[in-house]
């Protein structure tokens, strides 16, 4: 049967290709204008460093796999179209080829296979429960997810504030996380990698920003009706800043202990920031301890307040 | 006597209230059409009671479909909040009603729009692509069914009595245990799962049983259409992992009703369990609603192409694969609970494993179109949009699969982009062009290419813009599930993109529906024969409309592409086999029973209503018991009956 040939440019198609076109440079300019706010492709941490590193070797490597199939998809349909009887060999009959089949087992294989090996590294590298490494002294911080806010206690400080977190530039911060509320998630995208804050267990992460700098910190996972309010500043200041800051908030005349904490602790939205003084050294092991049953705690109550996660490990 | 039901429950907000006096219309004037054009009897004699897995699955798209309406207004409010109210108070969507709609619209999704399509095509195309008359329990498949509506119900149920779950999809404990959710919304979470999920097991292994042991003789297992080698991997999912879920949500739900601690946080209780356990059965749903999308396009692929699969035994060999890696991946929903660097590196590398045989399935379709002659009717369209956006879901799922990436995207709208990604552009898509494809062998006509066209367009850039932001916002830092964030994060832009993405989106819906009524309406000038598409397997080689016995006979099968052999080579010598009398089901309603009494159960649990419940199950079971004793079950058509049916359809005798 023979057809007219009719002019590749339809209206039709002229619309489509329009919209793909736009949506692409949408999507350039969006990066030119505003590629600065994305946080993950704009780290300002040690952790977030090597995680971007990792997104961009990850999305080199997929290439080779995904452009080759673009390229096929495309160049396959157009040459081998229905019309096209003339330009196009035609073999119904053919149904597989072992060579051919073989590469693209291969291919994919050892893509990854490249990749398994950086993914075993990068998760040993990355391993949250591991202190950064560094010639000065850490910071400790202990973090409490509560039913909508944050409160981070300063144990070698003696302090204790709501909402905002403050630490010193090029210096390792441990957190030590555990929540008073439904499961939640502790992210710094600026600084990088985010963990589950959960009742009764200790998780652990070692952040370190580079310079000094206010960043946003949010919860991501959902702990009932106040969770998209649970954002906190993360002020990275100079050594000296931040001693005088701690000093200043241990003068505070602001008290946290446990009667103050469970007042605290009730679920409340648009929680201003609070300083303390931490009246209560040991209020982070006895918010876990709300927690813990005779069976666990025997096991797992040590001085650091690290849970016995590392069974997992 | 009433437990906690009161009036209170009756809902308060204005837009609940519109939406159950919408819905409460709706199935008004679906009453009101029934009794004026006098079609109860015939609504229940030829659909209801009905046990012909044709008519059953027809029922499950049209409840699939009802429910893809209900979970894309869901999603609609979800965009207009985010892209208009999130940054100030005053919304017309309260926090609680925002996580209300999330969570209903992630269930609803899955469990009553993926899950229904899929049984649906399921039970449409299984018995007729294995040449077989039926499924090996038809009566068990009816039971099935109506469980899934009583599920359906449910859920629904919760919008005009009571509450829905705010605990999200997967209902994490602490947050859905009795301290933080002590409402009904949980409760009906639970109960609607559980009862469509008992309803997909006894289904799933219905299917399988009917797969492997009902086929066509001389269909061999290396003979079947590759369609159901996916429809095996999916239902061995099935029958593996729901369990699982019927499991953790029985603990669940003890926790909540009896006090229990197996999920709590306190008393010995570990939620942490929990998630383990929702993600083994999670994950493989991933792929019990994928792998059959896979065994469409790889049916498609081939009748558009006018050529062979290629490397069919490479198509089976990574299904099984996927099927097996599925269950070995779990945990990478959750590398951020601190498990340590050795097993997230361990299912990291498991997950990216996964890509290899699905890299392997991409790339056989599109040798399949190599040296073929490729006809890009809607279904082809569909295969194509599916490979553009289901390879940019697997770099971004490659890319989640790297415990060091994800630690910086996990629970952010990165995620939430992926897996529509997947869903959408992998299920969604399938079944699209499953059903074009399918269409005109069970009506006989055509649906309108034109209109068809106009849908996928809009679907295919719709997504695009709804979701390309979502993957911005979230390396942005923007978590899932926010009902509002702060206007000077500079996100309100983007939300407002994928807003108008979500409106082409429902623009494409919208011509799928209008596609469908013209179509029906046009029904004689759309009108083809009982293969249209130049079909190579089996349920292309019997008449439209289909019979109920589906064959008149039974003739064996001597190649894998059996029915386009015989078209194609007329050298062979066709098979025959005699014509015998055919058993068929009689009709019955305990179907409809068992999902009425299913309703009830599941109400009076919810509600707290106990004697209900014991009445309700004791009913329940002596009704199955009764159920399995009857004896008059089946009806004989003769053989002249078969030779007359067969006239009539097929204008020959058989």
């Amino acid at each position: 049967m023979k057809k007219s040939r009719q002019p590749f440019f339809t209206p039709w198609r002229i619309a489509i290709l329009a919209c793909l076109v736009l949506i692409i440079a949408g999507l350039g300019t969006f990066l030119l204008l505003d590629g600065k706010n994305i946080a993950v492709l704009n780290p300002r941490g040690i952790v977030a460093d090597k995680e971007k590193d990792l997104i961009i070797f990850t999305v080199l490597l997929g290439s080779v796999v995904v452009v080759p199939v673009f390229i096929m998809l495309f160049a396959f349909a157009w040459k081998y179209r229905e019309g096209n009887t003339k330009a196009a060999k035609y073999t119904p009959e053919a149904d597989g080829n072992r060579v051919i089949e073989v590469i693209w087992w291969g291919i994919p294989l050892i893509i990854i296979g490249v990749l398994s090996v950086v993914t075993w590294t990068s998760t040993h590298d990355l391993d949250p429960y591991k202190a950064l490494e560094s010639d000065k002294e850490a910071v400790s911080i202990q973090v409490v997810a509560l039913q909508w806010k944050w409160l981070f206690m300063y144990p070698e400080q003696g302090i204790a504030t709501v909402n905002e977190v403050r630490f010193p530039e090029d210096t390792p911060v441990n957190f030590t996380i555990t929540a008073d509320a439904p499961m939640s998630a502790f992210w710094i995208p600026n600084l990088g990698t985010q963990t589950y804050a959960m009742n009764g267990m200790s998780s652990q992460l070692s952040l370190q920003a580079h310079e000094t700098g206010e960043y946003r910190g949010s919860n991501t996972n959902i702990n009932g009706e106040g969770y998209s309010e649970m954002d906190f500043k993360a002020i990275s200041t100079t050594r000296q800043e931040f001693d005088l800051w701690t000093k200043a908030v241990a003068g505070s005349d602001k008290h946290l202990d446990w009667t103050t904490y469970e007042q605290l602790a009730r679920p409340s939205k648009d929680q201003p920031v609070v300083y303390y003084m931490l009246h209560q050294p040991k209020l982070y092991d006895m918010i876990r301890g709300k927690y813990m049953d005779m069976n666990s705690a025997s096991s797992s109550k040590d001085s650091s307040g690290t849970m016995n996660h590392e069974g997992m490990h | 006597m009433w437990g906690r039901l009161s009036l209170d429950a009756l809902p308060h907000d204005m837009i609940t209230i519109g939406g159950v006096v919408g819905g409460g219309l709706a199935i008004l004037a679906g009453i009101a059409a029934l009794k004026y054009f006098k079609k109860w009897r015939w609504l229940w004699t030829n659909w209801l009671t009905s046990l012909d897995p044709k008519k059953i699955g027809v029922m499950y798209l049209v409840v699939a479909t009802v429910m893809l309406l209900r979970g894309l207004a869901d999603a609609g409010m979800l965009r207009a909040q985010q892209a208009v109210f999130a940054t100030s108070d005053n919304g017309p969507i309260s926090a609680d009603l925002f996580q209300q709609v999330f969570s209903a619209h992630g269930t609803i999704m899955i469990f009553f729009v993926a899950m229904g399509a899929l049984f649906g095509l399921l039970n449409l195309i299984v018995p007729l692509q294995i040449g077989a008359r039926d499924v090996a329990f038809p009566l068990l498949n009816s039971i099935s069914f109506w469980l899934f509506v009583a599920g359906m119900v449910l859920i629904n149920l919760s919008l005009a009595v009571g509450e829905f779950s705010t605990a999200g999809w997967l209902a994490y404990p602490p947050l859905s245990g009795l301290q933080y959710s002590p409402g009904t919304g949980v409760d009906y979470w639970i109960w609607s799962l559980q009862i469509a999920g008992i309803g997909s097991l006894l289904s799933g292994i219905n299917f399988l049983i009917t797969i492997f042991t009902m086929r066509r003789p001389g269909m061999s297992l290396m003979k079947m259409p590759i369609f159901i080698w996916s429809v095996i991997g999916c239902l061995l999912l099935v029958a593996f992992a729901f369990p699982i879920l019927t499991a953790t949500l029985s603990m669940l739900s003890l926790d909540r009703t009896i006090g229990t601690h197996f999920f709590t946080s306190e008393m010995g209780g570990n939620p942490m369990m929990y998630v383990n356990l929702i993600w083994a059965w999670g994950h493989p749903e991933v792929y019990i609603l994928i792998l059959p999308a896979f065994g469409i396009f790889s049916e498609i692929v081939p009748v558009f192409s006018k050529k062979r699969l290629f490397g069919y035994t490479s198509m089976m060999l990574a299904l099984m694969a996927i099927t097996f890696l599925s269950f070995t991946v779990w945990l990478h929903h959750f590398f951020t609970m601190g498990s340590g660097a050795n097993v997230n590196a361990f299912f990291g590398i498991m997950t990216m494993v996964i890509a290899i045989p699905t890299g392997v399935k991409v790339f056989n379709w599109i040798f399949t179109m190599y040296r073929g002659r490729v006809k890009f009717a809607t279904p082809m369209l569909w295969f194509m949009g599916f490979v553009v956006t289901f390879t940019i879901g697997g770099l971004t799922g490659v890319l989640l699969a790297v415990p060091g990436i994800d630690y910086q995207v996990h629970n952010s709208l990165f995620l939430v982009a992926h897996f529509h990604n997947m869903i959408i552009g992998g299920v969604l898509f399938g079944f699209f062009a499953g059903v074009a494809y399918w269409w005109p062998k069970f009506t006989g006509f055509y649906l309108h290419e034109g209109l068809g066209k106009v849908a996928f367009w809009c679907w295919l850039i719709g997504f695009l813009v709804a979701f390309l932001p979502l993957y911005a916002l979230g390396l942005m830092g923007a978590a899932r599930r926010l009902d509002g964030y702060d206007a000077s994060l500079g996100w309100q832009g983007l939300f407002i993109v994928a807003g108008v993405g979500m409106v082409i989106i429902l623009a494409g819906v919208f011509f799928q529906i209008v596609q469908a009524g013209y179509s029906i309406w046009k029904r004689d000038e759309l009108r083809v024969g009982s293969d249209p598409w130049d079909g190579r397997t089996l349920e292309w080689a019997t008449s439209t409309p289909i019979a109920e016995y589906n064959f008149a006979t039974l003739a064996p099968v001597t190649y894998r592409d059996d029915f386009w052999e015989q078209k194609h080579r007329p050298e062979l010598k066709k098979p025959t086999a005699l014509i015998e009398p055919i058993r068929v089901p009689k009709n019955t309603g305990i179907g409809v029973i068992v999902g009425l009494l299913a309703v009830v159960i599941g109400f009076a649990i919810i509600w707290h209503i106990w004697w209900l419940a014991i009445i309700g199950l004791v009913t329940t079971i002596v009704l199955i018991i009764t159920a399995t004793l009857r004896e008059d079950t089946e009806r004989i058509v003769s053989i002249d009956e078969i030779m007359a049916k067969e006239k009539r359809l097929r204008g020959t005798s058989a």
